[in-house]
């Protein structure tokens, strides 16, 4: 159903064969292929893979934030791409510590990346560091704390 | 700007000191389809920079799915996108069915496909009748209600709902369709491209609706991709880029039908686009209906994760413990994340979803395609007059229980 791992093992390669460090572990589950990336490549990985004119996954679908409270590193932020000319799916995380939840900003590689990373900014407190206007999105601008935080109640806090 | 927990919303302009003018739009007002709210900037009549706000409508869906079971998040997903909620139903079980590893017997694909192309006809009607009504044509709306009514007579007739239907399960099906329904899909479907001619006479050809849609708008290839657009609002703009053909799910390699584009990219590429989608679906739901077996299982066989039979349930011990264990505690998938795409109406539908082993979803992330396809408004309107800002948010199908979540 989903295309064929050797496709996506070949971006793989040539993300390792451009940079052998950026690469800290590759996880191959279900027929999804994950990079796992310290948030120094992040920023350089992801104009690689935008722009090598063999891959162009210049296509971001989502960023989406998972909270390991209380374990640390606490935050995981996956990001999922599309190269649509490829037809292969690919997913950038990058785990960040609770004391420091900060990322580069992908906005000018992505610009849909910008009502992402707001939202991420919002609901988890992760901060993108060039993102151009980083307010809240859903909630209020005047709410306190980060709803979608494992420390954060349900019901609100009371 | 000022900074993230600045007691007033701040609203940057892009003119500087320039005499421009800053008019809200919504979040009342009829022709934001439900609570969006836009701030324009306008010098004269023309819009200089277009602001969409949201979160009016945010309900804390995800954090919602972090206590409940697997099962129960699926009445949430009707909520998400309240015009196809089927595709929502779709996305979230086929996300769970990758989780767990299930396979899905033909016969409920099949009828998943069928369920969920009459759906996209749905959406379509209700954006085609509440567009045109935007735009000033009246009539429309009267005739693409009069149809999906009809739709949602074979919702209520197979679910037992109308609207929210959580009609699909993680495994399959919730109910055995009833008898006959394939009869009353044949009757709608069979007169639906007569009415799909019926609206494309009063539109395709209309001066008036040409006047308001052609080159009213336009959003390029590159931006589309660049801003993340999806569905109909990118392959208006020539890309041909629809998760059925690219990545399909539900034995939708198995079935016949062209992925609809256009090249102008405007107002009018995209109506284009949505009423060509409509006749690919009738296409799609015959199909479905030839390959639907009358017998079969409509759920997978998977012990402690599909509930057993109500006869098994009440015969034998191993079922009496599985249904007991399944509706106290639910089922706990392996550990583990998965991401799943489906082409809902609006566009590329994702379901992110991580699980620790237990029960409940640890974290669910809706990737819904109105959230992202509303940041081309910008682009859309700027530049614009203020009556094609109205056009531009029409186009864009946005559904605001999509956008805030």
């Amino acid at each position: 159903m989903q295309s064929p791992e050797t496709q996506t093992i070949s971006a793989v390669r040539k993300l390792q064969e451009w940079d052998a460090q950026s690469v800290a572990q590759v996880i191959e589950s279900r027929g999804e292929t994950t990079i796992v990336l310290s948030r120094e490549h992040l920023f350089p990985v992801a104009q690689f893979l935008a722009t090598e004119p063999s891959l162009k996954f210049s296509f971001l679908s989502d960023i989406a934030t998972v909270d390991r409270f209380p374990l640390e590193p606490r935050f995981e932020v996956n990001y999922q791409l599309l190269s649509i000319d490829l037809a292969q799916r690919l997913r950038l995380k990058v785990k960040l510590s609770g004391a420091d939840p900060v990322l580069p900003s992908v906005f000018s590689i992505w610009p849909t990346a910008d009502w992402h990373e707001r939202e991420n900014f919002d609901l988890f407190g992760i901060r993108f560091e060039g993102h151009p206007n980083l307010r809240r999105i859903v909630l209020p601008d005047e709410w306190e704390g980060h709803p979608l935080r494992k420390d954060y109640p349900t019901e609100g806090f009371r | 700007m000022s900074g993230p927990h600045s007691p007033t919303m701040t609203i940057e302009t892009a003119t500087g000191a320039s005499p421009s003018m800053v008019l809200n739009m919504g979040p009342q007002h009829p022709s934001t389809h439900g609570v969006l709210r836009v701030v324009l900037e306008l010098d004269g009549e023309i819009v200089m920079k277009a602001d969409p706000q949201i979160g009016y409508l945010h309900t804390g869906i995800e954090k919602s799915c972090e206590s409940k079971t697997y099962s129960q998040v699926i009445t949430l997903t009707d909520r998400i996108d309240y015009l196809a909620p089927l595709s929502n139903n779709l996305g979230f079980c086929l996300a769970a069915e990758k989780l767990i590893g299930l396979e899905v017997p033909k016969r409920a694909q099949y009828i998943r496909v069928l369920l969920t192309e009459l759906t996209r006809i749905t959406s379509h009607l209700v954006w085609l009748g509440t567009h045109a009504i935007d735009l000033g044509a009246m009539s429309v709306f009267l005739y693409s209600f009069r149809e999906r009514e009809e739709i949602m007579k074979i919702y209520e007739y197979v679910s037992g709902q109308r609207m929210m239907t959580s009609y699909f399960r993680i495994g399959g099906l919730a109910l055995e369709p009833p008898p006959g329904w394939l009869d009353r899909v044949a009757r709608v479907v069979d007169s639906m491209p007569g009415h799909i001619d019926e609206y494309e006479t009063l539109l395709t050809k209309n001066r008036i609706w040409l006047a308001r849609t052609k080159d009213v708008g336009y959003l390029s290839a590159a931006d589309a991709i660049a801003l993340g657009a999806s569905g109909p609002l990118l392959r208006a703009s020539g890309v041909p880029y629809d998760i059925r053909k690219v990545f399909p799910y539900s034995s939708y390699d198995e079935f016949d039908f062209n992925v609809q584009t256009q090249t102008a990219g405007d107002c009018y590429a995209r109506y284009q686009v949505r009423v060509a989608e409509m006749r690919e679906s009738v296409k799609i739901v015959k199909q479905a209906m030839e390959k639907i077996p009358s017998e079969g299982p409509f759920r997978a066989e998977a012990p402690g994760i599909i509930p057993p039979s109500r006869e098994e349930m009440k015969t034998s011990i191993e079922g009496l413990i599985y249904h007991f264990k399944i509706f106290t505690e639910g089922f706990a998938p392996p550990p583990g994340e998965v991401y799943q795409a489906i082409e809902s109406p609006r566009g590329e539908m994702g379901v992110f979803m991580a699980s620790d082993g237990s029960p409940k979803p640890y974290r669910v992330h809706f990737r819904t395609p109105s959230f992202v396809n509303l940041q081309t408004l910008r682009k859309l309107c700027e530049g614009r007059l203020i009556a094609d800002v109205v056009a531009c948010i029409g186009t864009t199908d946005i559904v605001l229980g999509e956008v805030d979540r």
